[in-house]
């Protein structure tokens, strides 16, 4: 595996620490950490940095009774929690946003197929499969878009984007993403707004497709 | 907390409860939650904490560091009503001793982050502590030009350096 090359930016590791990222994003950025050395230790870097400060936060005296009732729980059982690990290609944070199922594959054509994980007005996210040499319809942003690979690789124009790299565009970058040759490229990606496509049919398709 | 983990001592658990509840009820009561649903907020991370102690790693984190991501976490689900993402754990080496160097190194880079925080003029510090309360969005953190998050960031670059050739040495 090449080395991970485009990372998640600071500020976005500090939001997805603090909890304040929206939901599609954080599905990526909690992807993009499972893949990376580098941002898993940035992170945790904002988590010391969190714990500083809970650390430094002025005490509020607690009621008497809460020590004693949580000492009594000691013993009951957890209540069941469903966690989901990793599963082929697919890091746990998507296979808990699949709900541990197989991706739900759409066609949109040209041989390039989705599966939408969750859509709502937060934003979006969803896998992308798009064959070796296709494109993905050219399209700008309202607000913007994360693209993370989790196979294959893609190529655009600000470059090259293999396992692991996570791509941040902005809506002033339109972008053409073309998968390069070898396995199809399949990417988790995340908008906190609808696409714009500019071309026709596609448009057409957009409410359609939720993208 | 290593005893809590791994002796399931109920007196050590009893002695984070008395440093951690009080700062976690002032620190969710910041974020706006009444007195009542601070401290049940309180209770559920307590309890998690007693549940999850067996992934508490102080090789790569403080006990402050690993309550607040949990705190964050049971905030952010109680309020959704849905999970939050979180990444896959690193599985430790089974049978790989505990290495007291590597633990002393992270209480200090720790120590060291706490007075560079101590440090801060009163107004970078409200806004470090905004955005780690979750009252900022990634772009106001970002626009933060003033923010001396790099510097504050790099007093603990050592110690991160170290982590990651571990978490490197780790995946080979």
């Amino acid at each position: 595996m090449n080395a991970i090359t485009h990372h998640t930016p600071d500020a976005m590791l500090a939001a997805y620490a603090a909890g304040t990222l929206p939901h599609a994003f954080a599905v990526v950025v909690a992807t993009h950490v499972s893949l990376c050395v580098h941002c898993r230790a940035a992170l945790e870097a904002h988590q010391a940095i969190g714990g500083a400060v809970l650390d430094a936060t002025d005490s509020v005296t607690v009621s008497d009774h809460l020590k004693s009732d949580i000492l009594a729980q000691l013993d009951a059982p957890a209540p069941r929690e469903v966690t989901y690990t990793r599963s082929g290609i697919y890091p746990g944070p998507v296979m808990q946003a699949l709900e541990g199922k197989e991706p739900n594959w759409k066609t949109l054509g040209m041989g390039v197929r989705q599966s939408i994980l969750s859509s709502n007005q937060e934003g979006s996210v969803r896998l992308l499969y798009i064959p070796p040499g296709q494109a993905v319809p050219d399209h700008g942003h309202n607000g913007l878009e994360l693209t993370l690979v989790l196979q294959g690789s893609f190529s655009d124009e600000t470059g090259r984007f293999g396992v692991g790299d996570l791509e941040i565009a902005d809506e002033d970058l339109e972008h053409t993403p073309t998968a390069n040759q070898g396995d199809p490229c399949i990417c988790l990606a995340a908008t906190d707004a609808p696409l714009r496509f500019h071309a026709l049919l596609p448009r057409l398709l957009q409410p359609f497709f939720k993208i | 907390m290593l005893a809590v983990r791994d002796t399931r001592d109920r007196d050590a658990f009893g002695a984070l409860f008395d440093h951690f509840a009080p700062r976690l009820k002032g620190f969710i009561m910041r974020t706006g939650s009444s007195a009542h649903n601070a401290e049940e907020i309180v209770q559920d991370v307590m309890l998690t904490v007693w549940r999850k102690a067996h992934m508490f790693d102080p090789h790569r984190a403080q006990v402050s560091a690993w309550v607040y991501q949990i705190a964050r976490n049971r905030q952010i689900d109680i309020a959704r009503k849905y999970n939050r993402p979180i990444p896959d754990e690193l599985a430790e080496d089974p049978g790989s001793e505990p290495d007291a160097s590597q633990i002393l190194a992270v209480e200090q880079e720790t120590g060291k982050l706490k007075q560079a925080l101590s440090t801060l003029k009163p107004e970078q510090r409200e806004i470090i502590e905004k955005a780690y309360l979750g009252e900022l969005t990634h772009q106001e953190i970002s626009d933060q030009t003033g923010l001396p998050l790099g510097t504050i960031k790099s007093r603990i670059r050592l110690g991160l350096d170290r982590l990651r050739h571990e978490l490197k040495a780790m995946r080979q």
